[in-house]
C-alpha cells in the first residue's frame, strides 16, 4: 500500500480574494490534479511526505502514477532523472532540507547535470517549518540551488503565484526548483496576475526605501509597509519569485534612483536573495544593500508566528531593520 | 542463416578483443583512466552491445530502444569501446578520451555522447536512474528492459540498498543489475575496504532474483541474461565474478590498473600478448 501520510482534504470554499489566506502547499496539490487530468505524461513522486506536500492530493486521483520512494530522497530524485531521461514530466517533492542537502549529490550529478525534466518543489522551507526545529527547517536551500548549473529556481510569494509557477514549470522543459512554505500566506494576487520568469514583481513603489522580498517575506514586508506608512515611511515593495533566472533590471534601477536597497528573506543571508541583489549590484551598479534574514545559524522549535517574531522576519521586525536601514542610509549618503 | 552459439560466441570474442585494444589505448592516449574494471567488464557488456539488447546506434533515442547504465561511471572506457564498435562513434575519436572539448568525458555525460543512457560518476546513482528508467516502461506498457552494471565497490554506498528496496517493490522484473565482482577498489581488496559480500543473498533478501555467473565465461553470460527476460515480477540481479583487468596476463587480478594507465613499456608488452601493434 501507499502510505498517503496524514493527508487532509481541503476544506471546498468559495473563491478566494486577495488577503485571504492560503498555503502554497495546498495550491501545488490542486494544480498538481489538474495537470495530472491534462497530461497523462505527469509523474509524481515523493519520499513519505505526500501528507505535508500536498503530493497525496496527486496520488489519490492518479494512484497509477504516483510514486512513493518512502524515506529515500537520494534515490527518489535519482529515479526522478531516469523517469525523465525516458519522457516523464515529473515532480519529486519532500522538505527544503531534504531535497537540497540531504540528497544533494543526486540533485547535482543526476538530475541537474543531465538537464533532466525534473520539478523538485519542495516545501516547509524557512523558519516557516514550525516546531520542528533546526533538523527540519531550511535557511540555505536558495543558496545551494541557485549554484546547480541548469536548475530554474523559484520561490512563489503567495498560492496564486505558487498555481502559475507549477503551470509553467510543467510546460518548461529542464529541471525547476520550487520553494513554497508550510503555513497559510494571504494572497496577494488574483487570478489577472501573469507570473514571468526572470521578471520582479513591483507591488507597491516607495519613496523612501525598496524592499526586496521573497517567498512568505512578500505579505510581511507589505505588512511593514502599513505599520511604517502611520509613522510616517513609504517604502516600496518587490517580489523576487525568480531567483534564477534574475530580474537584474528592477533592481539595478531601484539602485541607481536611491543608491541603497533593502532585502528581506525566510533564509541565510549567506547566498540567498541578498547575495544575488548584491551579485548584481557589484557588477552594474554599486550600492548599499541591507540584508535581513537570518545570520549564519541554525533554527530552533517554536511555532511560525513566535519564531517569525524572535528572528524579527514578521511585519514588525521588518518595519523595525528598515528603520535601521533608514538610519544607516541617511549616514552613508550622506558622506 | 541464423548464427550459431558457436558463431555467435566467436564474433562477441572478437569484438570483446578489439573493445580491450581500444581500452587500452583510450587509456594509454589520455595517461588516465580506468582500464582494469573496464576490462573486467568487457565480455558482459560486448555481450549486452552486439547481442542481448535491442537499439540502434543509426538512431540513438529510438524510444524502445533497451538501456544500459553504467552506474561504476568511472569505467567509461569499456562503454565507448562499445559504442565505438557499435557504430555511435567513430572509432577514430577514442583518442580523444578524457581531453579538452571531446565528447568522451572522463565520466559518461549523455549531454555530449550519443548512445551515453545516464550521466554517472558519483557512485551509487545508476541504479536509481535505472530504477526510474524501469518504471517508466511499465508505466507505458512498454517491452523494452533496462540493464545497469553496479561496481563492486559502489556497492558500499546507501543508495544502491535504497534503490534495490525500490525495485522489488515496484516489481520491476524489465530491470537487470549486473555486479561487476572484480574485486579491488582503489585502496585494495574490497574485501579489505569494507566488504561487500554476501551480495547474493543479501539482493534475495531485498526481494530481487539472483544468479550468479563467472562473467568471463559467454555460454553463462548468454543463458542468465536470456533468463532474466523472464524474472516473474522481480528485478534480476546477476553477481559476475570476474578478473579486474582481463585479457592481459600481467594485468589480471591486479588492483594496481584500478585507476592509472599502462606505461609504455607495459602497452607495448601488453599489445605483442593481444597480437596488435603499438605505436
Amino acid at each position: 500500500m501507499r502510505n498517503l501520510g496524514s493527508l487532509e482534504q481541503p476544506k471546498p470554499v468559495g473563491p478566494l480574494k486577495v488577503g485571504d489566506a492560503k498555503a502554497m502547499r495546498d495550491a501545488y496539490g490542486e494544480t498538481l490534479v489538474a495537470l495530472g487530468a491534462k497530461d497523462k505524461n505527469v509523474v509524481v513522486l515523493d519520499a513519505d511526505l505526500s501528507g505535508s506536500t500536498k503530493t497525496g492530493l496527486f496520488a489519490k486521483k492518479f494512484p497509477d502514477r504516483f510514486f512513493n520512494f518512502g524515506i529515500a530522497e537520494q534515490n527518489m530524485l535519482g529515479a526522478a532523472t531516469g523517469l525523465a531521461l525516458s519522457g516523464k514530466t515529473v515532480f519529486a517533492s519532500t522538505f527544503a532540507m531534504f531535497a537540497t542537502t540531504r540528497a544533494l549529490d543526486q540533485f547535482r550529478n543526476a538530475l541537474a547535470f543531465s538537464k533532466a525534466n525534473v520539478k523538485v518543489v519542495v516545501t516547509h522551507a524557512g523558519l516557516m517549518t514550525g516546531p520542528d526545529g533546526a533538523s527540519h527547517q531550511s535557511l540555505e536551500d536558495l543558496a545551494v540551488a541557485r549554484t546547480l548549473p541548469n536548475l530554474t529556481v523559484i520561490a512563489p510569494a503567495d498560492a496564486v503565484e505558487t498555481s502559475q509557477v507549477i503551470e509553467l514549470a510543467a510546460r518548461e522543459r529542464g529541471p525547476f526548483y520550487v520553494r513554497l512554505v508550510r503555513e497559510k500566506t494571504p494572497l496577494l494576487y488574483d487570478e489577472k496576475y501573469r507570473f514571468k520568469l526572470g521578471k520582479a514583481s513591483v507591488l507597491q513603489d516607495g519613496r523612501d526605501l525598496m524592499v526586496f522580498a521573497i517567498g512568505p517575506m512578500v505579505a510581511e514586508a507589505l505588512k511593514a509597509r502599513g505599520l511604517l506608512k502611520a509613522q510616517g515611511f513609504d517604502i516600496g515593495v518587490v517580489n523576487t519569485a525568480s531567483i534564477k533566472p534574475f530580474d537584474a533590471q528592477t533592481v539595478v534601477k531601484y539602485a541607481k534612483r536611491d543608491g541603497f536597497l533593502f532585502t528581506v528573506e525566510d533564509h541565510s543571508v549567506l547566498g540567498g536573495l541578498g547575495s544575488v541583489v548584491c551579485e548584481v549590484l557589484a557588477r552594474e551598479q554599486p550600492a548599499y544593500v541591507y540584508r535581513h534574514g537570518t545570520h549564519d545559524l541554525f533554527g530552533e522549535s517554536g511555532e511560525s508566528k513566535p519564531l517569525y517574531k524572535k528572528y524579527e522576519l514578521d511585519a514588525e521586525g521588518i518595519a523595525l531593520h528598515v528603520k535601521k536601514a533608514l538610519t544607516y542610509k541617511q549616514k552613508v549618503l550622506r558622506r | 542463416m541464423s548464427e550459431t552459439r558457436v558463431q555467435l560466441i566467436e564474433r562477441l570474442k572478437k569484438i570483446a578483443h578489439r573493445m580491450r585494444v581500444h581500452i587500452l589505448n583510450m587509456t594509454y592516449w589520455a595517461n588516465s583512466g580506468h582500464p582494469g574494471g573496464s576490462m573486467s567488464a568487457t565480455d558482459i557488456v560486448a555481450t549486452l552491445y552486439f547481442h542481448q539488447m535491442k537499439h540502434d546506434p543509426q538512431n540513438p533515442k529510438w524510444a524502445d530502444r533497451d538501456r544500459f547504465v553504467l552506474s561504476k561511471g568511472h569505467c567509461t572506457p569499456v562503454l565507448y569501446a562499445a559504442l565505438a564498435e557499435a557504430g555511435y562513434i567513430p572509432v577514430e575519436e577514442l583518442k580523444t578520451f578524457r581531453q579538452v572539448n571531446s565528447r568522451l568525458q572522463g565520466h559518461p555525460n549523455l549531454l555530449k555522447c550519443p548512445g551515453v543512457e545516464a550521466s554517472t560518476g558519483t557512485l551509487g546513482q545508476g541504479l536509481s536512474m535505472a530504477v526510474g528508467m524501469a518504471l517508466a516502461a511499465k508505466l507505458d506498457q512498454k517491452p523494452w528492459r533496462v540493464y545497469c552494471m553496479l561496481g563492486d565497490g559502489e556497492s558500499q554506498e546507501g543508495q544502491i540498498w535504497e534503490a534495490a528496496m525500490s525495485a522489488a517493490h515496484y516489481k520491476l522484473d524489465n530491470l537487470v543489475a549486473i555486479l561487476d565482482w572484480n574485486k579491488f577498489q582503489i585502496d585494495g581488496a574490497v574485501e579489505n575496504v569494507m566488504n561487500i559480500m554476501p551480495m547474493l543473498d543479501k539482493f534475495k533478501a531485498f526481494g530481487w532474483n539472483v544468479a550468479e555467473i563467472d562473467g568471463h565465461d559467454y555460454n553463462q553470460i548468454l543463458d542468465v541474461l536470456e533468463k532474466a527476460e523472464s524474472s516473474g515480477q522481480r528485478p534480476f540481479f546477476i553477481q559476475a565474478n570476474t578478473s579486474k583487468g582481463k585479457g592481459v596476463s600481467f594485468t589480471q587480478d591486479k588492483g594496481d590498473y584500478h585507476g592509472r594507465a599502462l606505461t609504455k613499456e607495459e602497452m607495448q608488452r601488453a599489445m605483442t600478448e593481444l597480437g596488435e601493434k603499438f605505436g
